[in-house]
């Protein structure tokens, strides 16, 4: 484990690309984070966008080009000794076996890094951020999902992380929580210079938190830069991600 | 199949890599321990009473005939010591626990939680397969001890209550005595040893391997069962052969 470092990492995403059974999902994926940014990705679902996460925390290697975490390759085992990631995953990735405390302790007591009341401290502060207290001796499965989503942001902010990932994280959140976890993604980064990198089909999330954004499709980055520069571009298939709404015309009332 | 094997090799180096970190994780194996005596211990009970019940009816009147009475009691305590205790309770325990194993980590494969645990730097090698596998490296040949004793009372039961087999209870007990020595019983324990850790790393390599919902995880304890069956009943004859001259 490293000793506290608490600046956020740097990410370098340089020509990815990755082939499911033959199948392309990465067509060379070029990106930077810089230290203590939040770096949102948008695009429509099954455009690479989690499999590009994945590759940042070392879950998949590339099969062409190269994913560096402050330099380091990111699926090399001893990056994760030199700097904390963490991630946030889509259907929250909670141990079904443990109630939502151990969860939430699972990693401070793995690596022995606290006595235990040091760790029941921390458990109980995490869990009351995210508003789960009264649930900490709860099993996942008797949660509704938002509940678990909010358990496994207070499972990843336990590792106090210099590189934070987000799947989906407001996802099956109401409104309330999900303005609650996108403030709490900004106070990360306030407090603790995390750096953070979302994926969200939220645009108001994405709109409201990034410093940085890109719109991925097919496996390939449409176009990035910051929000207001994203909003601006040309491409036709950025306005149409952008501008696509559930708004319809109320049907005419039928003749008698 | 031989790609598998392959791979569970790989595994069970990690596993014995692992095992002197393996302190950490005794609660875990505990947990499993219990988990394994209370879904197999009765189950084995049954099982072994009725093989040594049924070894001494089918043996004990032909034995009988030839007037070789006095060998029953060697031949159901050698039968269940050296071959029937640790094949059956092997073959228990591969579709009792290690379908549960591979359901357990398969599920665990499929919902992301081992790809939240190697985020988290905790090797899944070490905190999900280490412990169970030495809880059924343990688990399984205290069984076979069981189900040797309850296979010689099964027989013995059966020779008392079958009039075509005329030996006493003692003539039976002698026999057992004479035959059965401490090394046919070490001889049944390293056997149950030995098919412990194929079920333990079968199981959790299936598990590890799963792929493709809930369909996937049918399909890896489906195969788990089948392999683990299959390499025991292999591995048993390779280890007779071995030890038939100890």
């Amino acid at each position: 484990m490293n000793e506290k470092d608490n600046s956020g990492a740097r990410v370098e995403i340089r020509s990815v690309r990755k082939a499911f059974n033959g199948q392309p999902v990465l067509h060379g994926v070029d990106l930077t984070v810089a230290p203590g940014e939040i770096f949102v990705i948008m695009g429509p679902s099954g455009s690479g966008k989690s499999v590009l996460l994945r590759h940042v925390i070392g879950l998949e290697t590339p099969d062409a080009g190269e994913v560096l975490i402050n330099g380091e390759i990111a699926a090399e085992p001893g990056t994760r000794d030199h700097c904390r990631m963490a991630m946030v995953f889509q259907g929250g990735a909670l141990l079904n076996s443990l109630t939502l405390a151990e969860n939430v302790g699972l990693y401070l007591r793995e690596h022995n890094l606290k006595p235990e009341p040091e760790i029941e401290a921390v458990v109980k502060e995490r869990l009351a951020l995210v508003g789960l207290e009264e649930a900490r001796d709860k099993l996942p499965a008797e949660l509704s999902g938002g509940m678990r989503k909010r358990a496994a942001i207070a499972r990843a902010l336990v590792m106090e992380p210099q590189l934070l990932l987000y799947d989906e994280p407001t996802s099956e959140l109401d409104p309330l929580m999900a303005s609650t976890v996108g403030r709490e993604i900004v106070n990360l980064r306030r407090r603790h210079g995390v750096t953070s990198m979302v994926v969200s089909h939220d645009r108001d999330l994405a709109f409201g938190i990034a410093d940085r954004m890109a719109l991925i499709r097919d496996g390939r980055i449409l176009c990035q830069g910051t929000p207001g520069e994203v909003r601006a571009s040309d491409d036709a298939a950025v306005k149409e991600f952008l501008n696509a709404n559930l708004k319809h015309e109320p049907e005419s009332p039928e003749e008698p | 199949m031989l790609s598998d094997i392959g791979r569970m090799l790989l595994l069970l180096r990690d596993a014995l890599a692992s095992l002197p970190a393996a302190w950490r994780q005794r609660a875990r194996v505990v947990d499993q321990l219990f988990e394994i005596g209370n879904a197999s211990l009765f189950m084995a009970c049954l099982l072994s009473l009725f093989i040594g019940g049924v070894l001494a009816l089918q043996t004990g009147p032909v034995m009988a005939e030839r007037g070789v009475t006095s060998y029953i009691g060697g031949m159901v305590g050698l039968a269940m010591c050296k071959e029937l205790a640790p094949v059956m309770m092997a073959v228990l325990l591969a579709g009792r626990i290690g379908s549960a194993i591979t359901a357990e980590i398969g599920s665990m494969r499929v919902y992301q939680e081992i790809d939240a645990l190697r985020t988290m730097n905790i090797n899944p090698v070490h905190y999900l397969v280490v412990p169970r596998l030495l809880a059924v490296a343990v688990a399984l040949p205290l069984l076979v001890i069981f189900s040797i004793l309850i296979g010689w009372m099964g027989g013995a039961l059966v020779i008392a209550i079958n009039p075509a087999v005329n030996l006493s209870h003692a003539g039976y007990v002698n026999s057992l005595g004479d035959m059965v020595g401490a090394l046919d019983i070490l001889n049944g324990l390293i056997k149950s040893f030995a098919f412990a850790v194929v079920i333990g790393v079968v199981s959790c390599h299936q598990g590890l391997e799963t792929i493709g919902g809930p369909r996937g995880v049918g399909r890896s304890v489906t195969k788990a069962v089948v392999n683990s069956i299959v390499l025991i009943l292999v591995l048993d004859y390779a280890l007779t052969r071995l030890m038939i001259n100890l």
